[in-house]
C-alpha cells in the first residue's frame, strides 16, 4: 500500500470529521433559529454560541475541499463536477449563512432581522443535507466514465444514498447542537435544549448508523466491525449521560459517535475514494487518484506543522469564550445611529 | 452559446467580484491594525475611534469575501475538472497551503478580535488583529502562486502528459509571482486609501454643512463641537487624520503599482510576448507605446489598427529599459505560435466541438487594450486626486461644495476599477490559454493548456446556465444589501460604530443596571 496516498486519505478523513463536529453544532444552532427559537433575544443567545467560532469551523470545509484538490485532483475533480447541481446549492446555502450571520444583527427592524433568520435557518438546513448527501456519494458511488466524468445527466446522482446522508448529517447536526447549547446557555433555553436533546437523541443518530452499517456490509473489513460497535456505544453512553445531566460527557459521547462513525465508513471504503456505479474499473481510488509522491510529501511536511498549530489557537478561542450566554448577558440592540 | 463559454462567464464574473471584496479587506485590515495599535501605544480616543469605525466597515466588507471566496475554492472542481486533473499535482498545493496557513488563522483570529473587545488582555486583542490581516496577505501570496504558475509554470516535469510538481519553491518563488503580489498588495492598499479619503471628506463636509466646524479668516478651520451628536472635537480630528492617511496612502500605493507595474511588464513581454503585443493593440514590430489606437479592436483584425497618437520608445522602454529595441508585434507573433503550439486544436474529444477548429491566438484586443489602459488610468485619477485632496484640506477641513464632496465619494470607485481592470486583463490577455506557455528559454515550453480542454466533459450546458444565473441573481442582491449597509454605517459616521460617544448614552452605559458588567457581551451579534 503506497504510504503516502493512503496517509493523505486520512488526513482528509480528519478534516471532513473535523468539519463535522466542529460545523456541525453551529448548523444545528443555525436551524434551530426557526422553531425552536421563541423570540428576538432565544435568537441572538443562540447566535452568540456560535458567533466567535463558526467562522473558523466553516475553514475546515474549505481545507479539506482544497486539501482532496491538491493530494487527490482526480477526486476532488470528479465528485465536485458529478454534484454539480447540489453543490450549487450548497453553496448559495453557506452565502446566504454567512451572511445573514454578519448582517442581522446591523440593522434594526423585524423583517430585515426575520428574512435573515430564515436565511440562517434554511442556509444551515440545505448546507447540512448538501454535505450529507455529498458525503454518502463519495462513499457509496457515482455513475462515472473511464475517465472519471458523470454520465446519465445533472440529477444521474440521485438516489437513496443521497437522502440517507442528506438526513443523516441534518439531524446529528440538530442533536449535537442541543447537546451544544446545554453546554454553552443557561436559564429556560439550556432547559429546553435539554428536553430536544433527551426526546431526539435515539432516533436522529439511526440514519448514519444505518449508512455506515450499509457500507460496512458492502465492502466492510473485520475493523470497521469493532468501530461501528464504539460508535453504538458512544451514542448509547451520550443518550444516558444526558439523561443524568453529565452535559460534558454526554457531549463527549456524541463525538465519540461521530469519530467512531465516520472511521467505520472511510475504513469501509478505503482504498476507494470514489467509487463507479458502473464499473468497478472506473472506481477513482487512493492509489489513481492521488498527487505524486513529491506533493504529497511536501504536503505532509507543512501539515505537520500546519494542522497542530490549527488545533492550538482554534482551541484557544473556545476557551476563551467558554462562558455561558444566556439571556442576561446579551447587550441592548444598536444599529446604525441615524444622523 | 456552449457550455465553456458560460463557464468562462462564470467564472469571470465570480472571481471579479470576489476581488471586489478582496483588496479592501486586505487594504482596510491593515489600516485597522496600525489604527488600533496608534491607540494602544497612545492611548488616543481618536485613533480607538478609528478603530472601531473603520473595523465596522472592514466587518461588514470581509463576511462577502468569505461568502464568495468559498465559491472560488469549489468553482475548479465543478465547472473545471479537466483543468483540475490537468493541474491538481501543482496548484492543489498552494490552495491547500492558503487554507492550512491562512484561512484558519484569518477567521479563527478575526472572531477573537471580534468578540475580544474587554474580554482579551488589550496586547492579545492587538495581535488578534495583526494575525488576522497578516493572514489576507499571506493567502493573496499563495492564491497568487496559484495564479502566477497558471502565467508562467516552473517547477514541473510533464509525466504521462500532465505537469507534476518537483520543485515547489520554484512554484513559491516563481518570478511572476514575487512581482504580481506586490503590485497587488500597493492595488489593494489604493482602494483603502480612496475608501478612507472619501468617507472621511464626505464626515468633513458634513460638519461644515451643519455649522459645526467654520473657517477662519486666515482659511483655518475652526473646530467646533456638538457632543449630542457624537460631532465632538475628537471626531473632527477622526475625519482630518482619515483624510491625511487615505490621501498618503494612495499616493505611496500609486507609486508602488507603478514600479511593480513596470517589472510586470518587463516580464510580461518575455513571458507571454502576445499578451503585451494585444495590450496595445500593436500588430507590427516597433517601438511606440500608443495613447490612442483606432480601428476596429473588436473585429480583432490587424490590417484595421492604425495607431493615431504613439509615444515612440516608450513600448521599448517598458519592454528593456531602452529607447531603440523593436518589440515583436502581433503578425510577428502569431507564426511563432503556430509554429510552436499547432495551427489547430488536436482532433481531440477533450475539446468538443472545437476539435480540429483553427487557434485565435490573439486574445480579444478591445478588452486586453482598454483594460491595460483602465488600469493605469484610474489608477492615475486616484493617486492625483489624492494630491489634490491633500493640497484642498491642508488647513484642516474641505470646503462646503456638495459636488467636490460628491466627486470624492464617488473617486472610491477608481481604485476598484483599477484592480478589475488589472486582473481582467491578465486573465483575458493570457487566452486562448488557460495555462499559459512561455516561450522564454528558461521556460518549459510544453507546459500548457488550452482553455477549450479545461472544461468539465460531464457538465451540461443547462447546469451551467442555471448555476451562472443563480450566482449572477444572488451576488448581485447582496451587492446592493452590501452597499446599502456600508452607506448606512458611513452615514452614521462613529457613534454607529460606538454608540458610547453620544453623550446622551453615557449615563445607561456606565449604571450596569446592576448587572455584574463582566457578564454581559462586550459585542454581541
Ligand atoms: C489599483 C490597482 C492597479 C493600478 C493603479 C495598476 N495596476 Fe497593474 N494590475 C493590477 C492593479 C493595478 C492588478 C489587479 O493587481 C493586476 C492583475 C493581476 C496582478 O497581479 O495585478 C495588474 C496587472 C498588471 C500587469 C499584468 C501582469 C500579468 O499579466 O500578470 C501589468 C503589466 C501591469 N499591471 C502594469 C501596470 C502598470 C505599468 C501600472 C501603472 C503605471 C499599473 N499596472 C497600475
Ligand atoms: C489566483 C487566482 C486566480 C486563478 C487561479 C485564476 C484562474 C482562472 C481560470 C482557471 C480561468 C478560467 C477560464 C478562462 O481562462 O477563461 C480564469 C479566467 C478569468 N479570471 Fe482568473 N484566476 C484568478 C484570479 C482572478 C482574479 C482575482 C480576477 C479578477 C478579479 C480574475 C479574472 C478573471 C477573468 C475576468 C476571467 C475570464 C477570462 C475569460 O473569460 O477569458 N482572475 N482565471
Ligand atoms: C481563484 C482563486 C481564488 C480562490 C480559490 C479563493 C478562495 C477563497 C476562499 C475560500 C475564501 C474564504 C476564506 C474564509 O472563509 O476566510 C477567500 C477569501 C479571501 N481571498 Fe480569495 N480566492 C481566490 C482568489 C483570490 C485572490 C487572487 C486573492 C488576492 C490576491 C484573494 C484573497 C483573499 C482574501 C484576502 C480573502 C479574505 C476574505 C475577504 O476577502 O474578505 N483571493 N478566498
Amino acid at each position: 500500500m503506497d504510504f503516502l496516498p493512503t496517509l493523505w486519505f486520512i488526513i482528509i478523513a480528519f478534516f471532513w470529521t473535523g468539519y463535522l463536529f466542529l460545523e456541525g453544532f453551529d448548523l444545528g444552532v443555525g436551524m434551530l433559529m426557526r422553531g425552536f427559537a421563541r423570540n428576538n433575544t432565544d435568537r441572538r443567545v443562540l447566535l452568540n454560541t456560535v458567533g466567535p467560532v463558526w467562522d473558523g469551523n466553516e475553514v475546515w470545509l474549505i481545507t479539506a475541499g482544497a486539501a482532496t484538490f491538491a493530494a487527490f485532483p482526480h477526486w476532488y475533480a470528479s465528485l465536485f463536477a458529478g454534484l454539480y447541481l447540489p453543490l450549487v446549492l450548497v453553496l448559495l446555502a453557506l452565502i446566504f449563512r454567512a451572511v445573514a450571520i454578519e448582517y442581522r444583527g446591523k440593522h434594526d427592524s423585524p423583517r430585515w432581522r426575520s428574512s435573515w433568520d430564515w436565511a440562517i435557518a434554511l442556509g444551515s438546513f440545505v448546507a447540512a443535507f448538501g454535505v450529507g448527501a455529498m458525503l454518502a456519494l463519495t462513499t457509496t458511488g457515482l455513475p462515472l466514465d473511464a475517465n472519471g466524468d458523470r454520465v446519465g445527466g445533472p440529477f444521474a446522482w440521485f438516489n437513496g444514498y443521497a437522502v440517507l446522508g442528506g438526513l443523516a448529517v441534518v439531524l446529528f447536526c440538530l442533536v449535537h447542537a442541543a447537546a451544544f447549547l446545554v453546554l454553552k446557555t443557561d436559564g429556560d433555553i439550556r432547559a429546553r435544549a435539554r428536553r430536544l436533546l433527551l426526546r431526539w437523541l435515539p432516533v436522529a443518530l439511526l440514519p448514519m448508523a444505518l449508512w455506515a452499517i450499509l457500507v460496512v456490509l458492502a465492502g466492510g473489513k473485520p475493523v470497521t466491525w469493532v468501530t461501528l460497535t464504539v460508535a453504538v456505544l458512544g451514542a448509547a453512553a451520550a443518550w444516558l449521560l444526558a439523561r443524568r445531566e453529565r452535559d460534558g460527557l454526554s457531549f463527549a459521547g456524541l463525538g465519540i459517535f461521530l469519530v467512531a462513525g465516520t472511521t467505520t465508513i472511510f475504513t469501509a471504503v478505503f482504498p476507494n475514494v470514489l467509487p463507479s456505479s458502473l464499473d468497478p474499473a472506473f472506481s477513482l481510488t487512493v492509489e489513481n487518484a492521488s498527487s505524486s509522491d513529491y506533493t504529497l510529501g511536501v504536503m505532509s511536511v507543512i501539515g505537520a506543522f500546519g494542522i497542530p498549530a490549527v488545533l492550538v489557537y482554534q482551541g484557544y478561542t473556545y476557551w476563551v469564550f467558554r462562558k455561558r450566554v444566556s439571556a442576561e448577558s446579551i447587550p441592548a440592540a444598536h444599529a446604525v445611529v441615524p444622523q | 452559446m456552449e457550455a465553456l463559454e458560460v463557464a468562462r462567464w462564470q467564472f469571470g464574473i465570480t472571481t471579479v467580484y470576489h476581488f471586489l471584496m478582496v483588496p479592501l479587506t486586505i487594504g482596510l485590515g491593515l489600516t485597522v491594525a496600525v489604527l488600533q495599535t496608534a491607540w494602544y501605544r497612545t492611548g488616543k480616543e481618536q485613533y480607538l475611534r478609528m478603530t472601531k469605525f473603520w473595523g465596522k466597515l472592514f466587518l461588514i466588507n470581509f463576511i462577502m469575501g468569505v461568502a464568495t471566496g468559498l465559491v472560488q475554492e469549489f468553482q475548479f472542481g465543478m465547472a473545471w475538472s479537466e483543468y483540475s486533473r490537468f493541474v491538481g499535482d501543482v496548484f492543489g498545493a498552494p490552495l491547500a497551503l492558503e487554507s492550512l496557513l491562512a484561512f484558519f488563522v484569518e477567521s479563527i483570529f478575526l472572531g477573537l478580535w471580534i468578540f475580544g473587545w474587554k474580554r482579551l488582555p488589550k496586547g492579545m486583542h492587538l495581535l488578534s488583529i495583526w494575525a488576522a490581516s497578516l493572514a489576507t496577505m499571506g493567502s493573496a501570496y499563495f492564491i497568487l502562486a496559484a495564479n502566477s504558475w497558471m502565467q508562467h509554470p516552473v517547477g514541473v516535469e510533464m509525466i504521462d502528459g500532465r505537469p507534476v510538481m518537483v520543485d515547489i519553491w520554484a512554484v513559491l518563488t516563481n518570478n511572476t509571482l514575487l512581482v504580481a503580489y506586490p503590485h497587488t498588495l500597493f492595488g489593494a492598499f489604493s482602494v483603502a486609501g480612496g475608501f478612507l479619503l472619501g468617507i472621511a471628506w464626505y464626515h468633513l463636509w458634513k460638519r461644515r454643512r451643519d455649522g459645526i466646524d467654520t473657517v477662519g479668516a486666515d482659511g483655518k478651520v475652526l473646530v467646533g463641537s456638538n457632543p449630542a451628536i457624537g460631532r465632538d472635537a475628537t471626531d473632527h480630528k477622526v475625519w482630518l487624520t482619515s483624510l491625511r492617511v487615505g490621501a498618503v496612502v494612495a499616493m505611496v500605493s500609486f507609486a508602488g503599482v507603478s514600479l511593480t507595474g513596470d517589472l510586470q511588464a518587463k516580464l510580461m513581454f518575455e513571458q507571454q510576448p502576445m499578451k503585451m503585443a494585444a495590450a496595445e493593440a500593436a500588430c507590427h514590430d516597433g517601438t511606440g507605446f500608443s495613447i490612442l489606437s483606432v480601428g476596429d479592436l473588436g473585429s480583432n483584425d490587424c490590417d484595421d489598427m492604425v495607431a493615431v497618437v504613439e509615444l515612440p520608445g516608450l513600448l521599448s522602454f517598458l519592454a528593456n529599459g531602452d529607447f531603440t529595441t523593436d518589440i515583436r508585434g502581433i503578425n510577428t507573433l502569431i507564426p511563432e505560435y503556430q509554429d510552436s503550439f499547432g495551427t489547430h486544436l488536436p482532433d481531440n474529444p477533450v475539446y468538443g466541438e472545437r476539435a480540429g477548429t483553427e487557434i485565435d491566438y490573439v486574445p480579444v484586443m478591445e478588452v486586453t487594450y482598454w483594460g491595460f489602459r483602465m488600469m493605469i488610468t484610474f489608477g492615475m485619477l486616484a493617486a492625483g486626486a489624492a494630491l489634490v485632496a491633500l493640497w484642498i484640506a491642508r488647513k484642516g477641513t474641505v470646503p462646503e461644495s456638495k459636488w467636490l464632496m460628491r466627486l470624492a465619494v464617488f473617486g472610491i470607485l477608481a481604485p476598484f476599477g483599477a484592480n478589475s481592470a488589472g486582473w481582467i486583463f491578465t486573465e483575458m490577455g493570457r487566452q486562448p490559454f488557460v495555462v499559459a506557455p512561455n516561450p522564454d528559454p528558461n521556460g518549459i515550453d510544453n507546459v500548457f493548456m488550452f482553455t477549450a480542454a479545461a472544461v468539465s466533459p460531464g457538465v451540461s450546458l443547462a447546469e451551467l446556465v442555471f448555476s451562472l444565473c443563480a450566482f449572477a441573481l444572488v451576488y448581485g442582491v447582496l451587492l446592493v444589501v452590501e452597499v446599502k449597509l456600508l452607506f448606512a454605517y458611513c452615514k452614521g459616521g462613529v457613534p454607529s460604530a460606538m454608540p458610547e460617544v453620544l453623550a446622551h448614552r453615557d449615563d445607561d452605559a456606565g449604571s450596569g443596571k446592576g448587572k455584574d458588567d463582566d457578564d454581559v457581551l462586550a459585542f454581541a451579534y
